[in-house]
């Protein structure tokens, strides 16, 4: 039985359509994560799975029950808020207990409840204090405590950490994996960070301009970025994508005035097909035969360096090698073929080999 | 040099507020230390002489059974008139809150009432009740309800009521507006996966959050019945019939314009001033709360 499932959403607002059809399945206590840029319409996803936007066409599945036209109350699901949305004029207590006082519980189950979700999260010398007297970090476990408290079918995170510190972000996303994988409760979360999307998802699905990209697991849409808009958006600094022209039969890419050899790969596509090569700036090794680039930037970051080079308005090298390493003016760089991504240049999908060496991944 | 430079800050901030100090001053102070001093006094019938008499004005005024009459009507009427122009405000303000299509439109229209003359507001409610030619009026007496506001000193109480509260409504919609506004949308969102709905949750999450325009809107509205409101109950029914109408503003008018009884109308004059001071400090005192959390 699947925990969720959507299927062929859409959303418009006036002629404006933000989701173009989307179609998903969660397994039972799977965890999600919806990531992309602002404006990709992952929050209006999240919204007509908590039934607060009615969607356009499709419909929306909890638990194997069709819940589109239900209410909120009625779908059985909790959500933490990017500003936590706490009830400002109520304790921690009564943030908790509110929902389950309108169930009707009785009053000793509800005590019970709070208890224990205030233990699990560490609120229990808190439970009398009003939001206003809370560090944001305490906020944030109110308003997941609130949301425990509910045993609901479906957890759903609307940028939750967003608002928090950079340290303390770290630390409640830890916090967020451990509580989801005890607790085993399907849950979608939305967030822009792909650091955040990277470590919390057993899956991931990029989103771009209202329509799904890919969706797999961390690992692969790091490994095999379905197009070039993933490649550049998951991976951090973004995945070197170089314009050039596939020939000698498709296991050669020229890149600016160099032949990039693709080893035991090769593309089916003719010689001459614009395509665009990917490397990840970690990929990217120093090599006396390489290709010569003159060296813009270097920028420290503690035990690596980012290394910017190329020529002013053509095309840009980044480099992620360990701190220290010795740099002239000009470097020589090869692309080890393992780590290479070919995408087509017009459409900017990924091609895939059609003889293959060892794995890329 | 330093004493060129501060010269014109100093003049030229005394020019731009001298016209409203010149106002106040003419219209306000002056007349205000008048009331005070002709309480102290009474003047002889044909307005020809007038004696120092301390404070005896003030002791007959709370020894006179009709002064007394008039604040316990002027609390029912302010009472009344709070509660009804903040009740239909706010259940306004909550259905203009909703999305609805053309809620723009409703808004403006419903803030309109604000820029009616007082006293056009007390015509209007008149040609409504007018028990014969009034809408409203005529029809209460087809149905068989005696309805005359002329002869009827409680209908004619709550017309006054009716057309002072009308008045303020506006006023106290645009508040309680803003106030709805300016909860976050998404606490009204947990409420509602919460399971909170209608009622509920207009009284468990909307209404305290509503609290300080509550308590704002409740002083200034105490102050606008109480002192605000002449015109439109003078325009009504004069303060009548007899004296049902006659709230302690109006009394201050009849007595002492009507009746030429002036020591008495300045006691009550400088009486209501009190009042106003008072609730002015209560107001000022909460908006400066407010302002510093």
């Amino acid at each position: 039985m699947a925990g969720l499932r959507l299927d062929g959403l859409r959303k418009s607002f006036g002629s404006n359509e933000i989701l173009k059809g989307v179609d998903l399945t969660l397994a039972d206590g799977e965890m999600l994560v919806i990531v992309g840029a602002s404006g990709c319409g992952k929050s209006t996803l999240l919204r007509i799975v908590a039934g607060l936007e009615t969607p356009t066409a499709g419909r929306v599945l909890i638990d194997g029950r069709d819940v589109t036209d239900l209410d909120p109350s009625a779908r059985d699901i909790a959500m933490v808020f990017q500003n936590y949305a706490l009830y400002p004029h109520m304790s921690v207590f009564d943030n908790m207990a509110y929902g389950l006082k309108i169930r009707g519980l009785p009053r000793a189950e509800i005590r019970a409840k709070v208890d224990a979700a205030s233990a699990l999260l560490g609120l229990e010398a808190l439970l009398e204090r009003k939001p206003r007297q809370l560090s944001g970090g305490q906020r944030q476990r109110v308003a997941m405590g609130r949301a425990i408290v509910r045993d609901p079918k479906l957890f759903l995170f609307d940028e939750p950490l967003s608002n928090l510190d950079a340290k303390l972000r770290v630390q409640m996303r830890g916090e967020i994996r451990r509580l989801q994988r005890r607790l085993k409760v399907t849950s979608l979360y939305v967030t822009h960070d792909q650091v955040e999307a990277m470590t919390l998802g057993d899956r991931l699905l990029v989103m771009h301009q209202g329509v799904p990209v890919q969706l797999a697991t961390p690992t692969e849409v790091y490994a095999r970025p379905a197009d070039t808009y993933v490649a550049g958006f998951i991976g951090s600094p973004a995945m070197n994508l170089l314009p050039g022209l596939l020939g000698r039969n498709g296991t050669m890419v020229r890149v600016a005035g160099a032949d990039i050899d693709l080893g035991p790969q090769r593309f089916d596509r003719p010689d001459g097909h614009p395509v665009i090569l990917g490397i990840r700036p970690e990929h990217v090794v120093l090599d006396a035969s390489g290709m010569p680039w003159p060296v813009e930037v270097v920028e420290h970051l503690g035990a690596e360096m980012l290394v910017h080079a190329g020529r002013p308005g053509e095309a840009a090298l980044t480099l992620k090698i360990a701190n220290g390493t010795p740099l002239s003016d000009a470097i020589r760089v090869s692309f080890p073929a393992a780590h290479i991504h070919v995408f087509d240049q017009a459409t900017g999908l990924r091609f895939e080999p059609i003889e293959s060496g060892p794995s890329t991944s | 040099m330093e004493r060129r430079t501060l010269f014109p800050g100093r003049l030229l901030p005394a020019l731009l507020i001298l016209p409203q100090l010149v106002l106040t001053v003419i219209f306000f102070l002056w007349p205000a230390i008048q009331a005070v001093k002709s309480s102290l006094e009474r003047e002889d019938a044909f307005g020809t002489s007038t004696e120092f008499v301390g404070l005896d004005n003030f002791t007959d005024l709370f020894a006179d059974p009709l002064y007394l009459a008039a604040i316990g009507r002027t609390v029912v009427f302010c009472a009344c008139v709070t509660a009804v122009s903040m009740g239909v405000a706010l259940v306004l303000a909550v259905l203009a809150d909703t999305e609805i299509r053309g809620r723009a439109f409703y808004r403006t229209m419903l803030i309109w009432p604000y820029a009616v003359a007082p006293a056009m507001a007390a015509v209007l409610w008149v040609l409504m009740f007018h028990p014969q030619i009034g809408l409203v009026g005529a029809w209460l007496n087809r149905i068989g309800i005696a309805w005359d506001y002329k002869l009827d000193g409680t209908q004619a109480m709550a017309l006054v009521i009716l057309a002072a509260a009308w008045k303020q409504i506006s006023y106290n919609f645009i508040f309680f507006l803003a106030g709805l506004q300016a909860i976050p949308k998404t606490i009204i969102e947990a409420a509602r996966i919460d399971g909170a709905r209608g009622l509920r949750r207009f009284r468990t999450i909307l209404l305290p959050l509503l609290l300080p325009t509550v308590y704002f809107l409740l002083v200034v509205d105490l102050v606008y019945a109480a002192f605000d409101t002449f015109a439109t109950v003078y325009a009504v029914n004069g303060g009548g019939p007899g004296q049902s109408t006659q709230t302690l503003v109006l009394k201050v008018y009849l007595d002492g314009v009507v009746n030429a009884n002036v020591g008495a109308s300045s006691a009550q004059s400088v009486v209501l001033m009190v009042g106003v001071i008072v609730l002015c400090a209560l107001q000022f005192r909460f908006l400066g709360r407010k302002a510093a959390t």
